[in-house]
């Protein structure tokens, strides 16, 4: 049996590697191909050690992880990566249910001589990842624009007590096991209608946050299930997951200023038209003149948002920097840390386009360099620059750190109308002294931009 | 209480080496710079995917007649997969964009 537990913690330790290399750009790919042996190496030992109670059933685990494999295989490679946030929320949703078929398969094999540790821990197991299943649902639903928020303001004070009813039930459980031989379903059926509650209301722009948040509760439903199997690569893996999954969301929470709690109960678009008067005159301005003071400039930032993403301008931003760059402008692109639609989905979309990374500034870098900039150009980008942030208390953004491209000496927004951005928040930028708004589609836009720059010479 | 008290006991071990991996996982994750975060995230995803394991050794210990709970680990097992095949597969789709050129 020996051998069994030697694979296992061979298992754990690839698991532990990858994610440590997946934490630093040069090694990220090693370290997901780390992960995955390691998974493997686990799978295979779950397969087919020597088990007490061994009935067989080989052919359902290998046709399961057949249909899982081609179904996983196909979607990775399908999805455009605009929409990576929402297969990763579906994947980590099905984690979620995973969970879920395996705990409620255990919580009917309890008796009156069960432990109540155990039993503890199965239901909540099971109760996670509920959360973890219908939530990562829900938010795959308001990524894809599929779920419109929805919010009321006793939807705090209703998901309080569900979850209290959730727990309560699970109290009750543990200690009658056999008085209602339903009660499990019933908990499974109140946990999977607190993650469609919970993640509900919660805004557009804290999507991101709500991701990593779910994420980590997959990670901590695996671990608990791994405490009732006592089997030690589930129990460390999904800790390990669990525990980055929450520095992650802690990050994100810091980069937006706000305490989770802030984004779980409370969350933008609540009170968005508070700042909706005197907003003054916009100024349009054209694709030559833009072009013209560009060709000109000593340096130019990119301000990317989501809705570079949409347009698929990346590639023809990446080719304006090309002729930018070799006419002896200096081209640098600024990254908020939650633009995009997940951490860091804006990196991953502009990777896509062959931008070299290490003309992708940082917001603290960026902010110190756009003193210096001559043009700032923003490309689909609303809530990252929204000066309110900084000057309006009355908003509902107030106090996020954002990039403060009004230092700059130019603004240029491209923008496909005056719409409000996916927080529903109103920018005042628009409509500031420093700013020119430029209408259209932005990979048009950006193609015309960069035909004017190269008539230029 | 005593029943949680001998639960901690019987579980000393396991329990020391939770708060130990919990603690691993903030320092293997704590200085990662913003623009790994949607692979990171992306690949601890499909990390949490071995929950799977149990669906298998679910699976393995049922009885050939037990329909519900073949039917169930196996599903089980079919979602298990998608999280993880599908996620490191994605997830090494984007790092190789990440590639130097």
């Amino acid at each position: 049996m020996q051998y069994i537990e030697l694979l296992y913690i061979v298992s754990t330790v690839l698991l532990i590697i990858g994610l440590r290399k997946l934490s630093s750009p040069s090694t990220a790919r090693n370290g997901n191909v780390i992960a995955a042996l390691g998974m493997g190496s686990a799978i295979f030992v779950a397969i087919f050690s020597p088990m007490a109670n061994d009935q067989g059933n080989l052919l359902y685990i290998f046709g399961a992880i057949a249909i899982g494999s081609i179904i996983g295989l196909v979607y990775s490679k399908k999805v455009e990566m605009t929409g990576i946030p929402e297969l990763v929320s579906v994947f980590n949703g099905f984690g979620g249910a995973c969970a879920v078929s395996i705990s409620i398969l255990e919580a009917y094999k309890f008796d009156a001589a069960s432990s109540y540790g155990l039993m503890a821990t199965t239901y909540m197991a099971l109760f996670i990842g509920g959360v973890a299943f219908t939530g990562s649902l829900i938010a795959y639903g308001k990524l894809a624009g599929k779920v419109k928020d929805w919010r009321s303001g006793i939807s705090s004070y209703f998901n309080l007590a569900w979850l209290a009813l959730c727990l309560g039930l699970i109290v009750f459980q543990v200690a009658n096991p056999t008085a209602y031989a339903y009660l499990p379903l019933v908990i499974l059926v109140v946990s999977l209608i607190y993650g469609l509650t919970f993640v509900w209301p919660i805004g557009g722009a804290d999507m991101p946050v709500v991701i990593s948040l779910l994420n980590a509760l997959t990670g901590i439903a695996a671990a608990l299930a791994g405490m009732v199997y006592g089997n030690m690569v589930m129990l460390l893996g999904g800790v390990l997951v669990g525990s980055s999954g929450a520095i992650l969301t802690v990050l994100m929470c810091q980069a937006m200023n706000r305490s989770l709690i802030n984004v779980v109960v409370g969350g933008f678009g609540a009170s968005a038209s508070a700042a909706a008067t005197d907003q003054g005159d916009i100024k349009e301005t054209t694709a030559n003149d833009t072009a013209i003071m560009m060709r000109y400039a000593q340096n130019v930032m990119v301000i990317p948002g989501y809705g570079m993403a949409v347009a698929q301008a990346q590639k023809a931003c990446k080719e304006l920097d090309k002729s930018l760059t070799s006419r002896g402008v200096n081209v640098n692109y600024a990254i908020h840390p939650v633009a995009g639609r997940m951490p860091g989905h804006m990196n991953v979309l502009l990777a896509e386009a062959d931008v070299p990374y290490n003309k992708l500034i940082d917001l603290d870098d960026a902010n110190s360099m756009l003193t210096d900039t001559d043009v700032c150009l923003v490309v689909g980008a609303n809530d990252v620059v929204n000066p309110s942030a900084l000057d309006d208390p009355g908003s509902p953004i107030y106090g996020m750190p954002v990039l403060e491209i009004l230092n700059s000496k130019n603004v240029v927004v491209l923008k496909r109308g005056m719409s409000k951005g996916y927080s529903g928040i109103e920018n005042p930028l628009f409509f500031h002294d420093k700013t020119k708004m430029l209408f259209g589609d932005a990979k048009d836009t950006i193609e015309t931009l960069n035909n004017e720059v190269k008539v230029m010479d | 209480m005593l029943e949680i008290l001998d639960y901690l006991k019987d579980h000393v071990l396991m329990i020391n080496l939770l708060i130990i991996t919990i603690y691993l996982g903030f320092e293997v994750i704590s200085k990662v710079p913003t623009v790994l975060h949607t692979p990171l995230m992306s690949g601890s995803n499909a990390i949490s995917g071995i929950v799977i394991i149990g669906a298998i050794i679910l699976v393995r210990q049922a009885d050939a007649t037990d329909y519900l709970t073949l039917g169930l680990g196996a599903l089980g097992v079919v979602l298990g997969t998608i999280n993880v095949v599908g996620g490191h597969a994605v997830t090494n789709r984007m790092l190789e964009m990440f590639k130097k050129k």
